[in-house]
């Protein structure tokens, strides 16, 4: 386990289809005004959309270095042809740090250097971990549907610091199939970029109108966003210091502003869950993976000992 | 074995048939399979349901019975074990490799590193589940744990699989018939997010213990946990609902659709030819879950169109076995999935 007990948070890639202009503005944003420690910036859903950003990306990441931000690469979740893994291999070769490797081509790619491995690598437990970290993986941002006792057991057994995701609508599935263009009678290769209307995803409902999923172009995520300002506390407990917010149109300055003080333990997570809702209108919240319980779940944890403690403090 | 089979120089690829049960396996054998794979009764698998799958005494005497006849049998490890639970995932390993199967299959990077040093010499072969899916994800694969034989995710054209083929250093084995995921497999959490449990660590998707029918307003209503998947008039036959097979409303639309993937089987049958030239080794069938019946009958027809298809006889002539195919197929629509371009 590592001994820099320092709170580290992370803005995970947008996942979304956001047009260069908002991403520009989001990242200098970030860059000026937002407290994170690392910004995972790049592509990791299609690769069709990497072009239309690339003149963007390096403005981006000089922004972020500059403002001290850690600046990781990520890579592409899915890679299936030639055209797509010379992408990740001018990826590799332009990162100004590390890369976040989200599928085994990536690996491959990355072996005998220092690297990161994304939630996209499947990796459940010490044996994989092991063999990664002898690969060259310095950091792990674990997958997401991982119960938080699978969590701390990995925690205790790990010797490379591991991520956790907290915030953000969960990415459930991908497919070499893009829903969002078949959503508009499309195929991928004619999709006329059927995603970039939609910046948090499209809304998939079921047929009795509940809302179930949301579509990502060839990702599919849940509907309902993740939640842990009730459990940074045992995620601390069990050694875990990096925590991973996925970027959405809500104030994600705020946001990010919100999880630092739960986890610093200066605000009750009760408290700062009404304040989320309210940075982000159009999202309902879960965090049923943690607990091993169906993901769309929020289970809700008795008046947890953060809380008490501010509560005493005031 | 038929008469042909031995005579013939083409060299055939292997049907690896399902076998949830050791009737099926005997049923697979019988009706001509090469291969047959099957998983122990536990999470160590990826069809890990009720009444299915092999003791290690089951396995054993599987073994002996295809041997007997010059076929073989892998064991399906694909799951991926929990930490601090790695002990039942070795034991299974253990045990396939003590008992003398002829391969596992497996996607757990931290498993295949424990079986290339523990049991250097059992084959490996990558299960779809690792969705190796590109040359340098394969040469990972290859490079770290020596795998002998990657099984192909359903995502790619025939030709596509033909060009990969030429540049990959390991055999290639392919779906030709079953339920199709449009998911990348390994990479799919749906059924965790309505029931809590999916396939890479209890080996299970959509299970029956979440499901309920119910009729609304004159439909049939299907359920996953706390979700309606589908919901089917009288005039159409309801299916199971598989999260990535069911009806949904996508952003505005006014109607409920199929968003991810109609309920139709994968049958590519009428590719076993292009297949077999590109130097695709093994045809899989899924449908561990089927009973021994039906996988004979996909067995047995396969085995007269890949024995027609090697000797050079038109397709055409063997109409009985590609309807037999069509019958068989899930809800009886069939597709070629990936295989045949547009389908992305």
């Amino acid at each position: 386990m590592s001994t820099d007990t320092r709170i580290r948070l992370g803005l995970g890639p947008v996942l979304f289809h956001w047009p260069a202009d908002r991403l520009r503005d989001f990242y200098f944003r970030i860059a000026d005004e937002a407290d994170c420690d690392t910004v995972y910036v790049g592509e990791a859903v299609c690769s069709k959309r990497m072009p239309l950003n690339a003149a963007v990306l390096p403005e981006i990441v000089e922004r972020l270095t500059r403002a001290g931000k850690e600046v990781v690469l990520s890579s592409l979740a899915l890679i299936g042809d030639d055209r797509e893994v010379a992408a990740m291999t001018a990826l590799i070769a332009s990162a100004p740090g590390l890369v976040e490797a989200n599928d085994a081509a990536v690996l491959r790619l990355l072996r005998g250097r220092p690297h990161i491995a994304g939630p996209f690598i499947n990796i459940y437990n010490e044996d994989a971990l092991g063999f990664l970290a002898g690969q060259g993986v310095v950091r792990v941002c674990l997958p997401f549907e991982l119960p938080g006792t699978v969590i701390a057991r990995l925690a205790a057994l790990s010797p490379v610091p591991l991520e956790v995701l907290v915030f953000g609508r969960v990415p459930l599935a991908i497919s070499a199939r893009c829903f969002h263009a078949r959503a508009e009678g499309r195929s991928k290769d004619n999709c006329q970029f059927a995603c970039n209307a939609d910046a948090d995803g499209r809304l998939v409902s079921t047929v009795e109108e509940v809302p179930f999923l949301a579509l990502n172009g060839l990702q599919t995520l849940s509907a309902r966003a993740a939640n842990l300002l009730g459990e940074l506390a045992p995620l601390q407990e069990a050694g875990v210091r990096r925590f991973r917010l996925s970027p959405h149109t809500g104030d994600m300055k705020a946001t990010l502003a919100l999880f630092r003080a739960v986890a610093e333990g200066r605000q009750a997570p009760e408290e700062a869950s009404g304040r989320l809702a309210r940075l982000h209108p159009n999202l309902e919240f879960a965090n049923g993976f943690y607990y091993g319980a169906p993901g769309h779940d929020y289970v809700v944890r008795p008046v947890s000992a953060a809380t008490l403690a501010v509560n005493a403090a005031r | 074995m038929s008469a042909a089979l031995q005579t013939t120089t083409v060299t055939k690829p292997e049907i690896v048939a399902p076998a949830g049960t050791p009737a099926a396996l005997v049923a697979a054998i019988n009706a001509g399979a090469d291969t047959v794979y099957c998983g122990f009764r536990d999470a160590t698998n990826a069809r890990n349901y009720p009444g299915l799958n092999f003791t290690a005494e089951d396995l054993k005497e599987g073994l002996a019975y295809a041997h007997a006849r010059g076929r073989k049998v892998n064991v399906a490890i694909n799951t991926y074990a929990s930490a601090g639970s790695t002990g039942a995932w070795h034991r299974a390993i253990d045990t396939a490799a003590d008992l003398g199967a002829d391969a596992v299959i497996m996607a757990d990077i931290g498993l295949l590193d424990y079986t290339a040093r523990r049991h250097p010499k059992l084959r490996r072969h990558l299960s779809v589940q690792a969705g190796a899916s590109t040359l340098p994800s394969i040469e990972y694969y290859y490079e770290s744990f020596g795998i002998s034989r990657m099984i192909l995710p359903r995502m790619f054209t025939v030709e596509e699989i033909a060009e990969l083929k030429t540049r990959v250093p390991i055999e290639i084995e392919c779906f030709i018939f079953g339920s199709l995921s449009p998911m990348t497999e390994g990479r799919c959490s749906l059924s965790a997010y309505a029931t809590g449990r999916a396939p890479n660590l209890c080996g299970v998707c959509s299970p029956a213990e979440f499901v309920r029918y119910d009729t609304v307003e004159g439909m049939l209503v299907c359920r996953l946990g706390d979700f309606a998947v589908n919901a089917f008039d009288a005039s159409e036959p309801a299916g199971y609902p598989t999260i990535c097979k069911g009806r949904f409303i996508a952003g505005d639309s006014a109607t409920a659709a199929y968003v991810f993937e109609e309920p139709e089987c994968l049958n590519a049958a009428t590719h076993i030819g292009t297949l077999r030239r590109a130097g695709i080794c093994a045809f899989k069938i899924e449908g561990r879950q089927r009973g021994r019946f039906y996988v004979a009958e996909v067995v047995g027809a396969f085995r007269e169109l890949i024995d027609a298809e090697a000797n050079g006889e038109p397709l055409a002539r063997h109409n009985g076995a590609m309807e037999q195919l069509r019958r068989l197929a899930e809800g009886g629509e069939e597709t070629q999935g990936a295989l045949k371009r547009g389908w992305r």
